[in-house]
Parts: structure tokens; sequence; C-alpha cells
């Protein structure tokens, strides 16, 4: 059943990814890749909220598996992420690069906090 | 060999290159289907690594460890085949690169395990993780795309003309 969960939420978690990323670059252009920042930022806050629901028993594990291992696992990527880190950095974008690992890094990590917090502040 | 093309920069769809351009005048529904099958298979394994691979809360999540550095070192290679030697016909990338590796690999459960680990006290297995994935995942695209580039003598054609 689990595994049913999963495979559902990342078959709706991975094309949204992509039209995420889509839109942002032809309304922000391809030079910065604000979409799979977008993506990657959004997604950990709502693991976070899941997650953090789940220890307090307000979220089922079946919702944790269709939403969060699922959805916001397919949403989210570190594979694109990393290649555009690294191809930034090839083509001479070297500020891009730095900023871009950087701030993804911190801005996801910042979201699965405020998300887990936002969490035990609604349901404990 | 492909003509020398500079590389896209966003391995999912890059609009700053004519021919990714193009493929989205033929239709989304496809190209959104391929997308969506490629990110069920990639998390399943994803998800079937983590059940094999637990962790205690304040333990290193090696399963996401794992899954996201061996995901970006097979972006590296599979961008370099299908972009700078091969043109892949058009349901490749979407599905293979944006479906099963986005699929595979994860940015929220990481971020989420690392605040997991803190609330749990162990603060310097966060930090080993954080700045553990970031390093190993950055070096791992890298190394895919130089070995690849290496053994198929695609080299860097598009940046000396």
């Amino acid at each position: 059943m689990t595994v049913i969960l999963v495979a559902l939420g990342a078959a709706l978690g991975a094309p949204l990814r992509y039209l995420v990323d889509r839109a942002m670059q032809a309304r922000c252009g391809p030079a910065f890749p604000w979409g799979t920042l977008s993506v990657n930022v959004v997604g950990s806050l709502v693991l976070g909220v899941l997650i953090g629901g789940a220890a307090v028993g307000a979220v089922p594990g079946s919702l944790v598996a269709l939403l969060g291992t699922g959805l916001c696992g397919a949403l989210t990527t570190y594979s694109t992420f990393g290649y555009e880190t690294v191809r930034l950095f090839e083509d001479g974008a070297h500020r891009y690069a730095l900023i871009n690992a950087g701030v993804s890094v911190g801005a996801a990590l910042g979201a699965a906090f405020v998300g887990v917090t936002v969490a035990e502040a609604m349901w404990s | 060999m492909v003509q020398p093309e500079r590389p896209p920069i966003d391995p999912d769809v890059d609009l700053g290159i004519a021919r990714q351009r193009a493929e989205l005048r033929v239709g989304s529904t496809s190209l959104l289907a391929a997308i969506a099958v490629g990110g069920a298979v990639g998390a399943l394994a994803r998800h079937g690594l983590a059940v094999a691979l637990p962790h205690p809360p304040a333990g290193f999540p090696w399963a996401t460890f794992a899954v996201n550095v061996s995901g970006c070192l097979l972006i590296g290679v599979l961008m370099v085949l299908i972009t700078e030697l091969w043109r892949a016909p058009r349901l490749v990338r979407p599905f293979l690169g944006v479906g099963v590796l986005g699929g595979y690999t994860t940015f929220s459960t990481y971020a989420v395990e690392v605040q997991q680990a803190v609330a749990a006290g162990a603060a310097r297995t966060a930090l080993l993780y954080l700045a553990g994935t970031l390093v190993a995942a950055l070096v791992a695209v890298r190394l895919g795309l130089t070995l690849t580039r290496l053994a198929t003598g695609t080299g860097r054609r598009w940046s000396r003309g």
C-alpha cells in the first residue's frame, strides 16, 4: 500500500517540478535556476509540516507516504540542483553557482525548520 | 557525435536552448506522462533504499546521502550522453533526467533530516550531513561529467568554438 502511495505522489510531484521550472524560466529567464530553488524550498516546507504533524500523531503515515515521500520527494531534487550548480560554475558564472548552492541549502533548511515548527504550533 | 552546442544549465528544461523550446510546441501530454512514470520509478527506488537502510533520528542518514550522491553522478553521465554525445529522442531526457533522477533524488528529505538530527540533539551529525551531502553531490556531478566526456572524447568543444 505504502509503495502505491509513494508512486502516486511521485507521479504528481515530478511533472509539477517540470511545470514550475518551465514557468519560472519563462518569467525570470534561464540565467539563474529560480525554478529548482523554488520547488526545493516549497517542498522542504511542506515535508517539514508533514513530518512535524506525524511526530505529534496529527498526520497519518499514509499521508506522509503520498505527500511526503512521494510528492515532496519527487517535487524536490538534488540531481537537477547539483547539475545546475556545476554547469553555472563551468560556464564561468562562479558567483551564481556559489549563490545557488548557499541559498538553496540555507533556504530549504530554514523552510524545513519553519514547517516543523508550524506543525507543532498547530497540532500540539 | 552532435554539433558542438552549449550544454543546458537546467537539465530539466532549458528555454535558453532553441531545441528545447521547440519541444514545447509538440504538446505536453506524452512529455508529462513520461516524467510522471519516471518520477514514480525513481521515488520507488529511493523509498526502497530508505526502507533497507533505516537510521535513528540522531544517526547519519546514509540512505538519502547515497541516493543524492549517486543521483548526481548519474545526471552528469546522462547529460553528457544525451546532450553532448548523442541527440536523444524527445522523451529520453524528460523520462530519465526529469523523471527517474528527479524522483530518485530529493532535497526535502535532506533538509528535514538535518532538522530532525538537530532536534534529536545531534548537531554535529546534522552539520556533517548538511555539508557532506553538498560537497559529495557537487563532486559527483563534476566526476560524472568529466569521466563521461573523457570516455566518449566529447571534451568541451562548445567553449572552443
